[in-house]
C-alpha cells in the first residue's frame, strides 16, 4: 500500500484487508464467492453440455410405459406400466429391505451388546470375535458372500428342500411358505388386534394410577400379550378360522402361489442386519457400560429386583447414550441398501436409477429423484430418532 | 442481515467471474491428445477383453484399433474404458470417450433420444436364449415360468418382456449388472435361462468349462443390429469414424486384405475402387481431415471386416460364429458398405 494510506487516512481498500473487523467479513466474501463460483461452474457447465447435445430436462418420461419386467413386485406393476410407478416398486423394495434391516439389525444389535458384556469367557470372546470380523470386512463383501452362498448350496426348485412338512421349502431361487388368503371373517381378528392394542395402552395408564396411588404392581406384559396376541387367537376360531392357505407348488421350473422371499432381498436383508448388528452390538455395550456401576449396587440397596433394575434404572440411562449414534447406524442401512444392485435387488438405484436411467437416457432426472428419495428417508428417520432421544431425554427438575 | 449481504455479494463476485464452455472438435481433441479414447465392454470373450497378458483383443476391439491407426497412425495408441451395459452413454455422452464399440444395438430412442449418432452395423445379431441341455428345452415357447437372467441396460430387457407378453407366458427376470455375473447365477442355477444378443451368447458359453452342456434355442427374438456410435453434433468426427468403419467393409469385398494392402499402396493398380481406398487415386484422406494413407494404416493393422471376424469369433474361434448375415452382400450376406468415391 502507498505511504498516503498508512499515514490517517487509509483508504476502503487498504481496510478491507488490514482492518481486523473489515477483514474477517472480506475473508468470508471471498470464500463464499468461490464456493458459489464452483457450483455455478458446476451447474452451468451441466446446463451448457446438456443443450449442446440437445437434451432438456424433463420428467414428463415419467409417464411412458417402462417396458421392463421386476420380479420383486408388492404393488401391481408390469411392463405397461409407467416409469414412475417402476420407481414406486422400487421405492417400496427399498423401504421393505431398510425396516426389515433396521428391526433384524436392532434385535441382534442388542442381543450381541449384552453377550458381550457376559462374564461367560466362551460367549464374551466369540461375540467378540464376531464383532470384530463382521466390523472390518465392507458391507458389499458381505453381500456378495450371503447370496453365493444361498444361490450355490441351496437345491434348485425340482430338488427343492422341504421343511414343516410343505410349510417352508428352501431353493436358490428363494423361500417359499404358504401364502395365507383371507376370509371376510377376518375383518374381525384384525379389529380384535386394534382393539387388544388399545387396550394395552389404556391399561399401561391404569396400572400406572393404580402403582402410584396403592403400590400395587399389574403384571403388565403378561396382559399386555394376552391382549394383543391371545384375544384376536380367539376370536379367530369364534369366527371358524376365517383363513385358508396357498400352498406353493411345484409347476414347471418354478414353484407357483404362496409366498416367496427371494435370495436377493434374503441376501441383502441379511448382510445389511448382520452388519450394523455388530456396530450397534458396540454401542449398545458402549450406553451399559458408560453407566456407573453404582446405580445398580444403589438399586439393590432399595431392594429392587434386578429385572427391575435392568428395566427401570440401567436401560432407561443407557438408552440416552444409545440413541443418537444408533440414529446413524439406522441412516447407514437405509444407504447402504442401495448395493443391492450387486447382487440384482430390484430397488430404487436398480429401478429409476438403473433401468428407467438406461432405457430414456435421463440422467439428470433420474439421480434427482433418487437422490431425493434418500434424502428423504434419511430426513425422516433422523426426524424420528430426534423425536425419540428428545423423549427419552434426562427430565431435568 | 449480515449472512445476507455476504451472500449477495459473493454470488455477484462468482457470476462475474465464470464463462461460457466450449466444445471442441473430437478430432482435433484425439489428435491433440495423441490417443483415441475407446469405450468397450468389462469383457465379452471375442468382442473385447483383455487376454492373459493383459492386452485388449476382440471384434469390437480391432474397429478401435483400426480407428486409431487411420486417425493417429498407430493401432496402440487406443485407451479402452471398459463400461457396463449400464454406464456406456453416460461414458461417451460426458466426453470421456470418444467412440463407442460395445456390442450395442442402434435403436431409435437411443439415436434420437439418447442424442448418439450411429456410424452403422459391424454386426448383425439378435436377442437368443442359452438353457442347459439337461433341461431338455427346445423351443423358447416351452420357457413358461422360467427364471430367466438378463443384463441390465440393454435393449434385451425390453426385447424379453415383449416377447412374453406377446406369448401370454411369464417369468422371472433375474436383473444382472455385468456378463461375468450373469454366468455365475446362470451356472449356479439362480436362473433357468440366460438370454442376450446370440452372439453373446456364443461368447458366454465358449468360457464355460462345458460348453457342450449348453444349447443356444433356435429363436431369434429380436433385431439387433450392433454398430458403432459417437456423440451427436460433431459430423467431422462421425464422418471420419464411419468411412474407418466403411471402409474395412468394403475392403474385403475388394478383396484388400492385411496381406495385400501394402502392395496396393505401393502402386496404382487397375481397379480405381482398389486405388481410391489405397491412396493411390484421389484424396479422400483429406476430405475427413486425415492424409492419404489413412485407410491403408486401418487395414495394415488388423486387416479387412472379414479378417477381424474370423480372427476374434469366426468358425475356427472358440465362440465358432459363422458369418450368416455378416456376409457380404455379393455371398448372401447383408454386409454392404457404400462405395468409396
Amino acid at each position: 500500500m502507498t505511504a498516503a494510506t498508512k499515514s490517517g487516512n487509509p483508504s476502503l481498500f487498504y481496510r478491507l484487508f488490514f482492518d481486523k473487523e473489515l477483514r474477517s467479513v472480506t475473508i468470508q466474501v471471498i470464500t463464499m464467492a468461490l464456493l458459489l463460483a464452483f457450483f455455478f461452474f458446476i451447474i452451468s457447465n451441466a446446463i451448457t453440455n446438456l443443450e449442446t447435445i440437445g437434451k432438456g430436462y424433463s420428467f414428463s418420461f415419467l409417464w411412458d410405459a417402462s417396458n421392463y419386467d421386476i420380479n420383486q413386485t408388492l404393488i401391481e406393476y408390469d411392463s405397461r406400466s409407467p416409469h414412475w410407478r417402476a420407481a414406486l416398486v422400487g421405492i417400496i423394495n427399498t423401504l421393505l429391505v431398510a425396516v426389515a434391516g433396521i428391526i433384524l439389525a436392532t434385535i441382534v444389535g442388542f442381543l450381541l451388546g449384552v453377550l458381550r458384556l457376559s462374564s461367560n469367557w466362551l460367549i464374551n470372546r466369540v461375540v467378540y470375535v464376531y464383532i470384530e470380523y463382521v466390523r472390518n470386512v465392507p458391507v458389499l463383501l458381505h453381500i456378495l458372500l450371503v447370496h453365493g452362498i444361498v444361490v450355490n448350496t441351496l437345491p434348485v426348485p425340482k430338488y427343492a428342500m422341504m421343511a414343516f412338512d410343505g410349510a417352508l421349502f428352501l431353493t436358490n431361487r428363494g423361500f417359499y411358505t404358504p401364502k395365507p388368503l383371507f376370509e371376510p371373517a377376518m375383518w374381525a381378528v384384525f379389529i380384535a388386534f386394534i382393539i387388544g392394542i388399545g387396550f394395552t395402552i389404556w391399561f399401561k395408564g391404569y396400572a400406572r394410577k393404580v402403582q402410584d396411588e396403592t403400590g400395587k404392581i399389574y403384571p403388565i406384559l403378561w396382559i399386555s400379550l394376552a391382549a394383543i396376541f391371545l384375544f384376536p387367537f380367539i376370536v379367530y376360531f369364534i369366527a371358524g378360522a376365517p383363513l385358508t392357505w396357498e400352498y406353493p407348488e411345484l409347476k414347471g421350473f418354478n414353484f407357483k402361489g404362496g409366498l416367496v422371499l427371494r435370495p436377493e432381498f434374503v441376501a441383502l436383508w441379511l448382510a445389511l442386519s448382520l452388519y450394523t448388528a455388530a456396530f450397534i452390538a458396540e454401542i449398545v455395550r458402549a450406553g451399559i457400560q458408560a453407566i456407573s456401576h453404582g446405580q445398580t449396587e444403589a438399586a439393590y440397596a432399595l431392594g429392587i429386583k434386578p429385572g427391575r433394575t435392568m428395566q427401570l434404572v440401567i436401560i432407561p440411562q443407557a438408552l440416552r447414550v444409545i440413541i443418537p449414534p444408533l440414529s446413524s447406524q439406522y441412516l447407514n442401512i437405509t444407504k447402504n441398501s442401495s448395493l443391492a444392485i450387486a447382487i440384482g435387488y430390484m430397488d430404487i438405484v436398480a429401478t429409476i436409477g438403473g433401468i428407467s436411467l438406461n432405457q430414456t437416457g435421463r440422467e439428470m432426472e433420474c439421480m434427482t429423484i433418487v437422490l431425493g428419495i434418500y434424502l428423504t428417508f434419511s430426513l425422516m428417520i433422523s426426524a424420528f430418532m430426534n423425536w425419540y432421544n428428545k423423549r427419552m431425554k434426562l427430565v431435568e427438575r | 442481515m449480515k449472512l445476507f449481504k455476504t451472500l449477495a455479494v459473493s454470488a455477484a463476485v462468482a457470476l462475474a467471474s465464470t464463462s461460457g464452455v466450449a466444445n471442441a472438435g473430437t478430432l482435433e481433441d484425439v489428435k491433440a491428445r495423441g490417443e483415441l479414447n475407446c469405450v468397450v465392454t468389462t469383457g465379452v470373450a471375442g468382442f473385447g477383453a483383455p487376454d492373459d497378458s493383459g492386452r485388449w483383443t476382440g471384434f469390437d476391439v480391432d474397429f478401435c484399433r483400426a480407428t486409431a491407426a487411420a486417425v493417429l497412425g498407430d493401432p496402440n495408441k487406443v485407451k479402452f474404458v471398459p463400461t457396463t451395459g449400464k454406464t456406456r452413454f453416460t461414458v461417451l455422452n460426458s466426453g470421456e470417450g470418444d467412440i463407442l464399440y460395445r456390442n450395442t444395438t442402434i435403436t431409435m430412442s437411443r439415436d434420437v433420444d439418447l442424442k448418439l449418432t450411429f456410424l452403422g452395423v459391424n454386426y448383425y445379431d439378435g436377442q437368443g436364449f442359452m438353457v442347459p441341455k439337461a433341461l431338455g428345452v427346445t423351443s423358447a415357447k416351452q420357457l413358461d415360468g422360467a427364471s430367466i437372467c438378463i443384463q441390465t441396460g440393454t435393449t434385451t430387457e425390453l426385447n424379453l418382456a415383449d416377447y412374453f407378453r406377446a406369448n401370454n407366458m411369464s417369468y422371472e427376470p433375474v436383473t444382472i449388472e455385468t456378463n461375468e455375473e450373469g454366468q455365475t447365477n446362470y451356472l449356479a442355477g439362480r436362473c433357468d435361462v440366460y438370454t442376450t444378443d446370440a452372439s453373446g451368447l456364443a461368447s458366454t458359453r465358449s468360457t464355460f468349462e462345458h460348453p457342450g452342456a449348453h444349447v443356444i434355442l433356435p429363436e431369434i427374438i429380436s433385431k439387433e443390429p450392433l454398430g458403432p456410435a459417437v456423440r451427436q453434433g460433431d459430423d467431422e468426427w462421425a464422418d471420419v469414424t464411419r468411412w474407418v468403419l466403411n471402409v474395412l467393409i468394403a475392403a474385403e469385398e475388394l478383396g484388400i486384405t492385411q496381406g495385400n494392402i501394402k502392395g496396393h499402396a505401393g502402386s496404382a493398380g487397375k481397379d480405381p475402387n482398389v486405388n481410391r481406398i489405397a491412396g493411390t487415386e484421389g484424396d479422400f484422406g483429406s476430405m475427413i481431415g486425415l492424409d492419404k494413407q489413412w485407410a491403408v494404416r486401418a487395414i495394415s493393422a488388423v486387416g479387412n471386416y472379414g479378417e477381424i471376424f474370423e480372427r476374434n469369433i469366426g468358425v475356427n474361434t472358440s465362440l465358432g460364429l459363422a458369418r450368416g448375415l455378416n456376409a457380404q452382400w455379393t455371398n448372401g450376406g447383408i454386409l454392404y458398405a457404400p462405395p468409396v468415391r
